[in-house]
């Protein structure tokens, strides 16, 4: 029984940790082009930001369903009930 | 209502009024988390539902009330608004759709707009509503439909009805299967098309459900965290910078949903090719 739960938090840590180190460095790279294209050509800085952001948002969505998995097992963790 | 300690309290605010029947056969609302798991799948969630027809029927009156009184040589406030928005969204849909449907434009503003309704619930406070709730006698009350998954998976389980109904009103069955099963190799190919082109599938509606859903719940998460671990005095510290994220979160999600059905149904209305 403690092991289920250490293990929980251990995979936790782990899926929020992973995703962080995914998210962040994807959403770096997808910055800095974008940067790199609005130097390039200003006037299409509107259009580049939305499509920034629209690439932000799927980017993040993996990462963000594994805090909502993490999230999941940290408050209402489904693992428990198979034990004993 | 006090919890006796942070984990209660926070356990308390993400579980939803779920209405079914008890392991002892009767009809009522769950008090608990582990009661909400033993009414099954047929439980419905009375808070989710309420929010979100609440918003839908917002949003549809509020649409209604400005197309009616319309005015070209005085506009109101709001039909400024209205247009903008719906404007927006027809210039995405101009350039993300390319084939002839009048359900998409409409379909997509009703996303739009009524995504963001419900995530916009998200800002109040989180303990406005269950306060006043609880003094009525409702034990539970989640004011963020879209934390529900059941809400988010209700809304892409139907998208991805429609992309498989319009795929073979346009394409013919024959199409629609043999887009499934001759691509992206060749006809020898044939099962290892039809995994893969079928596990693609079916991960558009599963991550679209799931995006919204996981930012949305992960969000109200942090509300409810800071509410639970900082005293009172420093609520406002917290909150506010979280707050102030959350709708760009908010707009983006609402946003993106949108735009991905768009490219969805689009995608199911010409070929592969």
């Amino acid at each position: 029984m403690e092991s289920v739960v250490a293990f929980s938090a251990l995979a936790a840590g782990i899926m929020i940790g992973l995703g962080a180190l995914g998210a962040g460095v994807g959403i770096g790279i997808l910055g800095s082009k974008f940067l790199e294209g609005a130097a390039r050509q200003p006037e299409l800085v509107p259009m580049l930001q939305a499509r920034m952001f629209l690439m932000l948002g799927l980017t993040d969505a993996v990462p963000i369903i594994a805090i909502a998995f993490a999230a999941l097992l940290m408050f209402a963790n489904p693992f428990l009930g198979q034990v004993g | 209502m006090a919890a006796a300690t942070p984990a209660e309290y926070i356990s308390h605010h993400i579980q939803n009024l779920t209405f079914g029947q008890h392991a002892d056969g009767t009809w009522g609302v769950a008090h608990g988390a582990k009661e909400a798991a033993e009414m099954g799948f047929i439980a419905l969630n009375l808070d989710t539902m309420f929010w979100s027809l609440l918003t839908g029927i917002l949003f549809c009156y509020l649409f209604r009330v400005v197309a009616r009184d319309a005015s070209i040589d005085k506009p109101s406030r709001w039909q400024l608004c209205v247009e903008m928005v719906v404007e927006m969204v027809a210039g995405s849909v101009r350039d993300a759709f390319h084939g002839r449907n009048a359900l998409i434009a409409p379909l997509a503003l009703t996303i739009f707009v009524w995504i963001f309704l419900m995530n916009l619930m998200d800002l109040v406070p989180v303990d406005f509503i269950p306060f006043v709730s609880h003094l009525v006698g409702i034990e539970y009350m989640k004011m963020v439909p879209t934390t529900d998954v059941n809400a988010t998976f209700g809304m892409s389980l139907s998208i991805f009805g429609l992309m498989v109904y319009y795929g073979i009103k346009v394409k013919g069955f024959g199409g629609f299967f043999g887009e499934l099963a001759f691509h992206p190799f060749g006809k020898a190919f044939l099962p290892i098309n039809l995994v893969l082109e079928t596990v693609s599938m079916l991960a558009k509606p599963l991550s679209l459900s799931l995006r919204l859903f996981g930012n949305m719940f992960a969000g109200e998460l942090v509300f409810v965290l800071i509410a639970a671990l900082i005293p009172f005095w420093l609520q406002w510290a917290l909150s506010v910078p979280w707050a102030i994220f959350h709708i760009l979160v908010i707009t983006l999600q609402a946003y993106i949903f949108m735009m991905l059905t768009i490219v969805y149904l689009g995608q199911s209305h010409e070929s592969h090719d």
